[in-house]
């Protein structure tokens, strides 16, 4: 029984990761309307981020994030105004396939760097344990960050002026330019933050795990499943389905084998959508 | 009536050349690089039917693929079946499984269909990673007495190739005849709205089910002819996330709601895609390349070629649809 209890600990301390990820899906989406596609391949690209300044610079790789999240905005900005300005008001499939076409340049030109072969960044912090359970000082460092992180977001939402501009331009677009608002000016930073956030959660997972190039699919898939489980444009929300997620994942592992996981996940994904368009903490409005 | 239309006759001239071509001088080589050309036509033209003709973008579209390989090959090894006849029976099992599976996920509209077609792509792939009978992730494996039946290896090959070239021109064929039918009008319709079109009295929940499954039988057939021919099939193989998405870009490329502009994105990409993967010095970008090309489709010509065929000389809608 305490088995389970430890498993569930460790989902909801890797769920906050799910959740970070997921935030920056989540906010791009709710702002400009936009699917982000290349959302796994920048969580990639923070993964590498943090493996390159972690190898050059071999200091706590949780301080390399202020890093990578200036990497990610500035690799935001790049992205949006190479591919996603244009498209922006455009039919959905417009930006599905604009940002899919930058995926798959970042994946190839990815590819080709580091090949597909697997990276870790070797970087242990000390575990806390209790009774003969261990958990392991990256896992609660991270997931430490990730809400850390998740609060500042929500701060500068809701108490800067740029925050309410990307707040009023998300509620009606036309409206805020009404106000004064450069919606372009505005895309262009939540776009940024967007990705930042993506970046941020990539490399916080490369203190977990092992990752390729690819990996950043599974967790894009997985930030899909969070977005739509919290309800689209609410990046708070993302990161407490974030946590749900990974606690439902450390309540099944003891159970089933892992190879069922990916099922579940997708499976539960599926009914989500079908049985609440609008998420489980969703208000209910027209689609 | 279709047989009217010049381009019905084009399609037929098509197939008798991919016909004629390999069979002439026994060209094998030939052979398999038509008969990957064959395949992308097939899964850009029904691809055609949901996203250029009724507006839905399906990432899964592989899912039927993958699925009518595997109904395919378990039919003709674990059961013993002859080939075109499971073939036949897995675009039925799939065509119904997309079926009510359809009337179910259809109700969501926009981007949150062409999520929920993510999810099922990837559920579908686990269950078959895990589901004993079909070999979980090892997979399926044909016997070589399978191609006994058939007159043995050789012939059995040939005549793959010719029932996957008979399922290519069938796929022309039947987005052209949706084209100009009632049927087609009522899809496209939705395409330009949904709303209005369901109050002028279409049934939008049962036109969108029903091409779904129409969409899902062609490259059912497809996959399991194919993984017969190849002789093995695996999820990462069958379930390729990768091929999805670049069923996407042919599309595109190729103009979005054009029977022509499907075959020729599907033919060009696929052509593009072989010579990148063999040339030493590009295999590595081939992806890099793929998504630059998207990009200035998507940015710059939204129709793709055919759209700019057609505003160059107008005229040519009338007889290349």
């Amino acid at each position: 029984m305490s088995g389970v209890l430890a498993s569930m600990i460790d989902g909801l301390l890797v769920g906050a990761v799910y959740g970070l990820a997921a935030m920056g899906l989540s906010l791009i989406w709710g702002v400009m309307d936009v699917i982000n596609l290349t959302h796994g391949s920048m969580i990639a690209l923070g993964m590498f981020c943090m493996y390159l300044l972690f190898a050059a610079l071999k200091i706590n790789a949780y301080v390399l994030l202020l890093p990578t999240i200036g990497a990610g905005l500035i690799i935001g900005l790049v992205v949006y105004w190479m591919a996603v300005h244009w498209v922006v008001g455009r039919s959905m499939l417009m930006s599905l396939l604009s940002t899919f076409a930058v995926n798959m340049m970042v994946i190839g030109i990815g590819t080709a760097v580091w090949s597909t072969s697997p990276y870790n960044v070797n970087f242990v912090l000390p575990g806390i344990t209790v009774g003969a359970y261990t958990f392991t000082g990256n896992h609660i460092a991270a997931a430490i960050s990730a809400v850390v992180i998740a609060l500042a977001l929500q701060l500068f939402l809701y108490h800067t002026r740029t925050g309410k501009a990307i707040r009023a331009v998300a509620d009606n677009r036309e409206a805020a330019e009404l106000m004064g608002i450069s919606s372009t000016v505005v895309l262009s930073i939540a776009f940024a933050i967007g990705i930042a956030l993506a970046c941020t959660s990539g490399a916080l997972v490369s203190t977990l795990f092992p990752f390729t190039i690819l990996s950043g699919g599974v967790y894009q898939l997985k930030s899909f499943v969070v977005t739509i489980l919290a309800g689209l444009g609410k990046p708070f929300g993302a990161l407490v389905a974030g946590v749900l997620l990974g606690l439902l994942e450390g309540v099944v592992t003891p159970f089933i084998a892992v190879s069922w996981i990916p099922l579940i996940e997708f499976g539960l994904f599926v009914v989500v959508l079908v049985a609440f368009p609008q998420g489980i903490f969703g208000k209910r409005a027209a689609a | 009536m279709i047989l009217r239309r010049p381009f019905f006759w084009i399609i037929l001239l098509v197939a008798a050349g991919f016909i004629y071509a390999p069979v002439h001088g026994n060209n094998v080589s030939l052979r398999e690089d038509l008969i990957l050309i064959a395949i992308a036509i097939i899964l850009a033209s029904n691809l055609n039917l949901m996203i250029g003709y009724t507006g839905y973008v399906n990432f899964g579209h592989i899912v039927f693929y993958g699925l009518g390989g595997y109904v395919g090959l378990y039919l003709t090894t674990a059961r013993g079946w002859n080939l075109v006849l499971s073939a036949l029976v897995a675009g039925v099992v799939v065509s119904v499984c997309a079926f009510l599976f359809g009337l179910a996920i259809l109700r969501l509209r926009g981007a949150y269909f062409a999520l929920a077609t993510i999810g099922i792509l990837q559920a579908v792939q686990a269950f078959v990673s895990n589901f004993d009978p079909w070999g979980r992730s090892t997979g399926m494996y044909l016997s070589f007495s399978s191609y006994q039946s058939l007159g043995g290896a050789r012939h059995a090959l040939w005549i793959t190739y010719f029932l996957i070239i008979a399922v290519m021109t069938l796929s022309m064929i039947v987005s052209l005849a949706i084209k100009n039918s009632k049927f087609g009008l009522g899809l496209f319709a939705i395409r330009e709205d949904e709303d209005a079109a369901v109050v002028l009295g279409v049934n939008a929940t049962m036109y969108k089910a029903i091409i779904y499954s129409v969409s899902a039988f062609l490259p059912a057939v497809a996959g399991a002819l194919m993984f017969f021919k190849n002789g093995m099939i695996d999820p990462s193989i069958a379930f390729e996330y990768m091929l999805s998405l670049e069923g996407i870009v042919m599309l595109m490329l190729g103009g979005q709601g054009s029977v022509i502009g499907a075959a020729l994105g599907g033919s060009l990409y696929e052509r593009l895609r072989s010579y990148l993967l063999t040339s030493p010095v590009l295999s590595n970008f081939h992806l890099v390349i793929a998504g630059g090309l998207l990009l200035m489709v998507v940015l710059f010509a939204p129709g793709g070629l055919i759209g700019w065929v057609y505003r160059l000389v107008p005229r040519a809608r009338k007889v290349i649809e």
